[in-house]
């Protein structure tokens, strides 16, 4: 007897949508089951970031269906369910704010009337820890690095605590320690049975975690299964993985955070 | 302390005080989100409202705070709708307020050019006790807003589409903030002219920001130096015989250029002790190891 599947997380259905008069989704069909990690690939243009968006909302559907957690999209409102990472170079705004501020901003969801109490406190606490930028907590945002922007905004969608974590590009421009930081990160979510949607250029450090892989391209699926070897062997073991980002200084730094 | 024996100078100072508290507390959120001139917009439609208010015999405070309200609502809807030449739309806008007050007050009987220069450049010593009550009433209102509201409100402006994905009501929260700067910017029109209110706003934010790390350090010593600025300018123009508006907003400035000058060399000290660790940590690195080692224990 075969075990039933989780039920469907996301549940996108012959999606369209157009970005001015140009067609980005050409009827996508996107399911992303309870607990399941799934990577969206494809190159610049095709579509993904867009279907991933289209996912949260953000942009508006032409044609098919969308529902999350079983509801449909206009009846959704338990967005506290879901943590959302923008594709973003800052974490910054036009004044000043601290890594613990901005994290903190994710927590929002799950506050009433945004009364910090002490579980929120310690969740959005958790959040920089996972990150490894707890001791950062009272840094501006202004004064971080590309890589720890990125940490910031993956804790801000992590201190809500999120059953479904959206992601887009996380790594884009992400130096390796950060890289393998996210990672961890993202293994102790995958572990707690977080659903986890994102968005990836390669699937570098992120490979052994990625159950399915769904590949765009032009907006159209060309492929949804396991991860596809071209691309998988690129972060295999003993792969000689030399990164443009990686400069010399960081590779010892990286060397400290895996032992 | 001779100042405080008038009743006029009495009304001057709270009333300069409560401007330096409100505008700044506003003000950093629209900083905030990059759009510190819509102040200075307001203002402008503001002046259409203070010429109705002259033409149909209404008190000009209220009919500017109704006129700055719809106008800060039309220039927020822009900000939706009108993505391609949404600074064009509140061009016009501003522009058409600015004439319409000019017009509007040419033709009604009561105003003349002096009603006209009091509303663009303040005039903090014609406040009246009546004046006073609205003052009250409307600067709780923003207090009310800017402070109860503040997690929320610096969600939105901090990032507009992780507030949306959030779940937080951000077109009601962005056209809060908006009516919010409106009743500001009325509020402020006695105290600094509706022309100079918008600096009010925003430059005690940028000072601030000039020695601060954190959101919250930056909202109280906004707010500080906006007190601070009001209360010393309103003195000054008392003893001096100067304008108030012009000297509040130089003081502002000389403050804002103090500040920048004392931070340069506090953050170029903090950015060498936060590159000191980061160095440590190279020659901590056990010899003979390296990095292919590394990678093959994360796979």
């Amino acid at each position: 007897m075969k075990e039933p599947l989780p039920e469907p997380v996301i549940d996108l259905r012959g999606a369209t949508a157009s970005l001015g008069a140009r067609p980005v989704l050409r009827g996508v069909d996107l399911t992303v089951r309870s607990g399941e990690v799934v990577a969206l690939l494809g190159a610049n243009g095709s579509g993904k970031s867009t279907a991933v968006r289209s996912v949260i909302g953000q942009v508006p559907l032409s044609g098919g269906s969308l529902s999350l957690f079983g509801t449909e999209f206009r009846r959704f409102r338990a967005w506290a369910r879901v943590g959302y990472v923008p594709q973003r170079t800052t974490a910054a705004g036009g004044v000043p704010a601290t890594v613990r501020e901005v994290v903190t901003a994710g927590r929002l969801a799950r506050t009433k009337l945004g009364v910090l109490r002490k579980a929120d406190r310690a969740a959005v606490h958790h959040a920089l820890e996972l990150v490894g930028m707890a001791d950062r907590a009272k840094d501006s945002v202004n004064a971080l690095s590309g890589g720890q922007h990125q940490r910031v905004l993956i804790a801000r969608a992590l201190a809500g605590e999120p059953e479904l974590l959206i992601m887009d590009e996380p790594m884009a421009g992400v130096d390796l320690a950060s890289q393998e930081v996210l990672a961890a990160a993202l293994r102790e979510q995958v572990a707690r049975g977080t659903t986890v949607l994102l968005v990836l250029h390669e699937l570098g450090p992120l490979e052994p975690l990625i159950d399915r892989a769904v590949v765009l391209r032009d907006g159209c699926v060309v492929h949804d299964g396991p991860p596809p070897e071209a691309v998988g062997q690129h972060a295999l073991p003993g792969h000689d993985h030399v990164h443009p980002h990686a400069d010399a200084a960081a590779e010892p730094i990286r060397t400290g955070l895996l032992t | 302390m001779d100042i405080l024996n008038y009743a006029f100078m009495q009304r001057a100072l709270i009333a300069a005080l409560i401007v330096g508290i409100t505008a700044p507390a506003i003000g950093i959120y629209l900083v905030q989100r990059r759009q510190a001139l819509m102040g200075d917009g307001i203002g402008h439609v503001a002046l259409t409202g203070v010429g109705l208010g002259f033409l149909l015999n209404q008190s000009p405070v209220w009919v500017a705070t109704a006129v700055a309200v719809a106008g800060s609502v039309v220039m927020e809807l822009i900000r939706w709708y009108g993505k391609t030449r949404g600074d064009l739309a509140l061009a016009m806008l501003f522009y058409g307020g600015m004439a319409g007050g000019v017009m509007l007050m040419n033709l009604s009987d009561a105003g003349s050019n002096a009603n006209l220069g009091t509303y663009l450049f303040g005039s903090i010593t014609t406040v009246s006790p009546q004046d006073m009550t609205t003052i009250y009433v409307l600067a709780a209102l923003v207090l009310a807003i800017t402070v109860g509201l503040r997690r929320q409100l610096f969600a939105v402006c901090q990032d507009e589409e992780f507030a949306r994905v959030t779940g937080l009501p951000v077109r009601l929260l962005n056209l809060l903030i908006a009516v919010t700067a409106a009743v500001t910017v009325t509020v402020a029109m006695r105290v600094v002219g509706l022309l100079l209110v918008s600096a009010l706003m925003v430059i005690p934010v940028a000072a601030a920001q000039q020695i601060s790390r954190s959101f919250a350090v930056t909202f109280s010593v906004a707010v500080a130096i906006g007190v601070a600025v009001t209360l010393t300018g309103t003195t000054t123009s008392y003893y001096v015989d100067v304008p108030s508006g012009a000297t509040i907003v130089l003081f502002a400035i000389g403050l804002f250029v103090v500040l920048t000058a004392l931070a340069t060399p506090l953050a170029k000290k903090r950015a060498r002790a936060a590159a000191q660790p980061d160095a440590g940590c190279t020659l901590e690195v056990p010899a003979g190891r390296s990095a292919p080692d590394d990678v093959s224990v994360a796979g």
